[in-house]
């Protein structure tokens, strides 16, 4: 059998970054191949390497493809070619029809003008081939994520796909929607059609895949061919997270102290979908000087559980309730939430967390106002000293405190929005991926001021999707997956095997 | 990554040249005006800044000064209000039929037509701010709802005269406090006919008080290692600023003196400069149309102060609304149309940005001057309607795009 897609040593460096190193991707002809590996671990930089969202050039390596040297220029380039991404959020235009979305920018048409029965019947014979029972005129929006998913597929379909790519195409999907999936799949590849799928769910990784390719960290770690190698779960995670703890933490004295916040019976619903429960009885606490982890894959709702508890700023028909220090309290809003003593410091600082066209000052200030002001007329100079005060301690590397947030760095970018929440003087911090997208360096002293708050008497909930980072940090981790805790592991206890194999079992 | 930060450092720093590029903006206004004043003195033969003209001036773009404070908060917090036009001439309407059909006193007329304003800003800010409608619909359908309302109320005519006392809101003079002797002697000193000396001390204090506020800033900037601009640009703008407000004011004195409409104007521009500038509520403002989303993970409560923000703008478009009637004597069905255009127009000439968290009050101010002095000089050299409508265009559309030109530059 001859290899469809061979990658050779590809290398994709972004400034500060290796993303991809030396990386070796071979898909046999009418083969269903799945890739693993943890979150960041370069699967989608690979695939947009593959897919010419990374133009041939702006990386090393070789590319073969159909027996020859493939150089896509972009995503046109390689869709001509019969390779077709189906990305984990879905590219579809929710007030358009089936029809509508599956012919876009391939609109059967002459001369501008759209044959709609030709686009009907098309879209018909597509359908039936995934198996949806749908009108072609029905509204993307009336569908169900798993219906979109077929949809998505039906669209690939129509290009003539060669070789259709996954990612995480069930992570939104309900159980049985999963293995309608999974089953239309492995049709697909009697029919000829080539597949790499990107998953996390190693039972369905297992069930449709000739061949597991895993890597880590910008590199590939190993093969593994059905009916060859031995192939179980413990084997793929054990691949997917044995690094060398190459990273250090600051090490710090481990103490808790009482209970500082204590979360009970915590539900949330999704803020669109009132019957889809986004986060499922939750209960957690918080002591102080405790550095609390919550582990996950994406799109466990941990975020969303942060974001619920800290002013609902999340989801809808939220029950459960938040005790600090013993006592129930509000945090229906978020001021009423950061004058209960919580902060928190967002995943994408720099959609949720900064004013990014304001100086360094005034976004310190921003959450407590009335910290540099007297009644209602604000201290220009207090500002300043309490801005000059966070630069110091927390060496934000910048001319002055008047200089304009988007021109720092992503760890000092971090580091304002810490001197924000820390200025609000909280006694719990959620800290939301704190060290995403930051050099190493920074990582560094991002840690050693979570100790210091720790040390502070303060309590951290610390939510990463880097496993090394919460097991190097934490001294409890709870583990999340499809919005409940499935776990919990105490420092001793948890290890990267430990929580993939809760996460992956559940 | 630390180097990019210590490159801008270094760009930062480097002389009087870059100073200038960067604050272009702000600069650029002041000259700009100036540059078109003289332009149009000279043009006009000195018509332009002759006190009657001077007084005129102020009158005539009093009301779009005044609802241009209100707008600027609006833009800033991220949205727009298209209904102010229609907002004070409905306001205009409603204070000539209390007090002319009515008989109502100008105090209560007054009370009133400003309760009505701050309840028609809280009817559309309430939709825009608690149900997330577009302010740009909400205030679209404000327009014409009370276009209509105008005219309903006055029934198709204009109604009017007004008491005095009313007129006295939009044309009155503040009485000279000084002993009319000491006047006459100024007057004489300086060749003038007459000198109202409230005015021209009004004038020379509000200068000094400049100066002394721009070296107290400049001093604290300085003690804190802020950047301060160099200190010929300090002095030449100070200077101007000065200059100019003890000239406007002296032109004044040797009309009619001090108007009540400049003093209204002066005392809400000072007002809400310190507003925006230096209370928790108007950097809160700054903050949610900044990034809203920010703002309100922060603790801010973004709707309930997007909601303020029109019920503000409804407040102010009835004080203009009032100035505008009593300054026409009368209230008619056409008042106040089209003027949310320039009023907004004022606002972007000033440097606020569409997309909100950008936009001083001075500058607001500045802009709705300079569409003033455009007006009134083209109004005098006698062009057309029509060419005046397209020049203002322009100026707008200049001054934005040399907006988007210098951000991108800076970028």
């Amino acid at each position: 059998m001859a290899a469809l897609l061979e990658m050779r040593g590809i290398t994709k460096e972004f400034p500060g970054v290796k993303a991809l190193d030396q990386v070796d991707l071979t898909v046999e002809q009418g083969q269903i191949l799945a890739l693993v590996g943890e979150n960041g671990a370069g699967k989608s930089t690979l695939m947009k390497v593959l897919s010419g969202v990374y133009p041939a050039g702006s990386y090393d390596g070789e590319i073969h493809y159909d027996g020859a040297l493939a150089q896509f220029a972009g995503i046109a380039d390689s869709e001509e070619r019969g390779i077709i991404i189906i990305h984990q959020e879905l590219a579809l235009v929710p007030l358009l029809s089936i029809a509508e979305n599956i012919f876009l920018g391939n609109e059967r048409a002459k001369g501008g003008v759209i044959n709609w029965r030709e686009t009907d019947r098309r879209t018909m014979e597509l359908l039936k081939k995934v198996g949806l029972s749908e009108a072609p005129g029905t509204l993307i929006d009336k569908l169900g994520v798993g219906k979109q998913q077929l949809v998505e597929i039906a669209k690939a379909l129509s290009k003539e796909v060669r070789l259709l790519i996954l990612d995480e195409p069930t992570a939104a999907l309900s159980e049985s929607d999963s293995q309608a999936l999974l089953d239309l799949m492995l049709e697909l590849k009697a029919q000829g059609v080539t597949q790499i799928i990107i998953s996390h769910k190693l039972n369905e990784v297992r069930r449709v895949a000739d061949k597991i390719t895993v890597i880590r960290d910008g590199t590939t770690v190993s093969d593994m061919i059905a009916g060859q190698d031995e192939i179980t779960e413990d084997r793929i995670v054990r691949h997917m997270v044995g690094r060398d703890m190459a990273q250090r933490y600051p090490t710090r004295e481990r103490r808790a102290g009482d209970v500082l916040m204590q979360v009970k019976d915590w539900n949330v619903f999704h803020p669109l979908h009132a019957d889809r429960q986004v986060i499922r009885d939750v209960n957690l606490t918080v002591r102080a000087g405790e550095v609390v982890g919550v582990a996950g894959l994406m799109g466990a709702g941990r975020t969303e559980l942060a974001m619920s508890l800290f002013g609902k700023s999340y989801g809808q028909k939220i029950s459960g309730q938040v005790e600090m220090n013993g006592k129930p309290v509000d945090t229906g809003t978020v001021s009423r939430a950061i004058d209960a003593g919580l902060a928190y410091v967002t995943e994408d600082r720099k959609a949720l967390g900064l004013l990014l066209d304001e100086t360094i000052q005034r976004n310190i200030s921003l959450a407590n106002l009335e910290g540099v002001a007297t009644g209602q007329i604000l201290n220009d100079a207090e500002e300043t000293r309490v801005a000059e005060r966070y630069r110091e301690a927390l060496n934000i590397r910048t001319p002055g405190v008047f200089q304009r947030v988007v021109n720092l760095s992503g760890g000092n970018q971090q580091k304002v929005v810490l001197s924000k929440w820390l200025f609000a003087q909280p006694e719990v911090l959620f800290l939301d991926e704190p060290t995403r997208g930051i050099d190493v360096g920074a990582k560094f002293e991002i840690y050693g001021i979570i100790n210091e708050l720790s040390a502070q008497g303060k309590g951290v909930l610390m939510i990463s999707s880097e496993m090394p980072e919460l097991l190097g940090m934490c001294d409890r981790i709870y583990v999340m997956n499809e919005g409940a805790f499935v776990g919990e592991l105490t420092a001793e206890e948890a290890s990267q095997e430990a929580i993939m194999s809760l996460i992956v079992t559940d | 990554m630390e180097l990019a930060d210590s490159k801008a450092q270094g760009a930062e720093a480097s002389g009087i040249g870059a100073y200038l590029v960067r604050h272009l903006r702000e600069y650029g206004l002041l000259f700009a005006l100036i540059a078109i004043m003289a332009f149009f003195q000279i043009v006009t033969n000195g018509t332009l800044l002759k006190p009657v003209n001077v007084t005129n001036l102020l009158l005539q773009n009093s009301y779009i000064v005044i609802m241009a404070l209100g707008m600027l908060i609006v833009i800033v917090a991220g949205h727009i209000d298209l209904s102010v036009g229609s907002v004070m001439g409905f306001v205009g309407a409603l204070a000539a039929v209390m007090i002319v059909q009515f008989e109502q006193s100008t105090g209560v007329t007054m009370i009133v037509c400003i309760i009505a304003g701050g309840l028609i800003g809280a009817a559309q800010g309430y939709w825009v701010a608690y149900w997330g409608i577009p302010s740009f619909i909400v205030t679209l359908a404000g327009m014409l709802v009370f276009r209509g309302a105008s005219l309903w109320l006055l029934e198709g005519q204009s109604l009017g005269p007004f008491p005095r006392e009313f007129q006295m809101i939009a044309n009155g003079f503040v009485p000279d406090i000084f002993p009319a002797g000491l006047g006459e002697t100024i007057a004489g000193l300086l060749g003038e006919r007459r000198v109202n000396m409230l005015a021209l001390a009004s004038g020379i204090i509000a200068a000094a008080l400049v100066v002394y506020l721009e070296m107290k800033k400049r001093a604290q900037n300085r003690a804190y290692g802020m950047e301060t601009e160099p200190k010929a640009f300090f002095w030449a703008r100070v200077g101007i600023i000065a200059f100019a407000l003890v000239f406007i004011l002296f032109k004044l004195s040797t009309f009619r003196g001090l108007p009540n409409v400049l003093l209204t104007m002066g005392v809400l521009t000072i007002l809400y400069a310190f507003f925006t500038e230096r209370t928790v509520t108007g950097r809160r403002i700054y903050a949610l149309g900044g990034n809203v989303k920010a703002a309100k993970l922060s603790g801010v409560k973004t709707e309930r102060l997007t909601f303020l923000a029109f019920v503000n703008m409804g407040v102010l478009a009835a004080i203009a609304g009032m100035v505008f009637a009593a300054r026409l004597n009368s209230a008619t069905p056409k008042a106040g149309f089209a003027l949310e255009l320039d009023v907004i127009a004022a606002v972007f000439i000033g440097g606020a940005s569409m997309s909100g968290g950008v936009g001083k009050i001075v500058g607001a101010v500045v802009g709705a001057f300079l569409m003033g002095v455009l007006n009134n000089g083209m109004s005098i050299l006698g062009i057309g309607i029509d060419y005046q409508q397209m020049i203002k265009g322009l100026v707008l559309l200049a001054a934005v795009i040399f907006d988007v030109y210098n951000k991108s530059k800076q970028a």
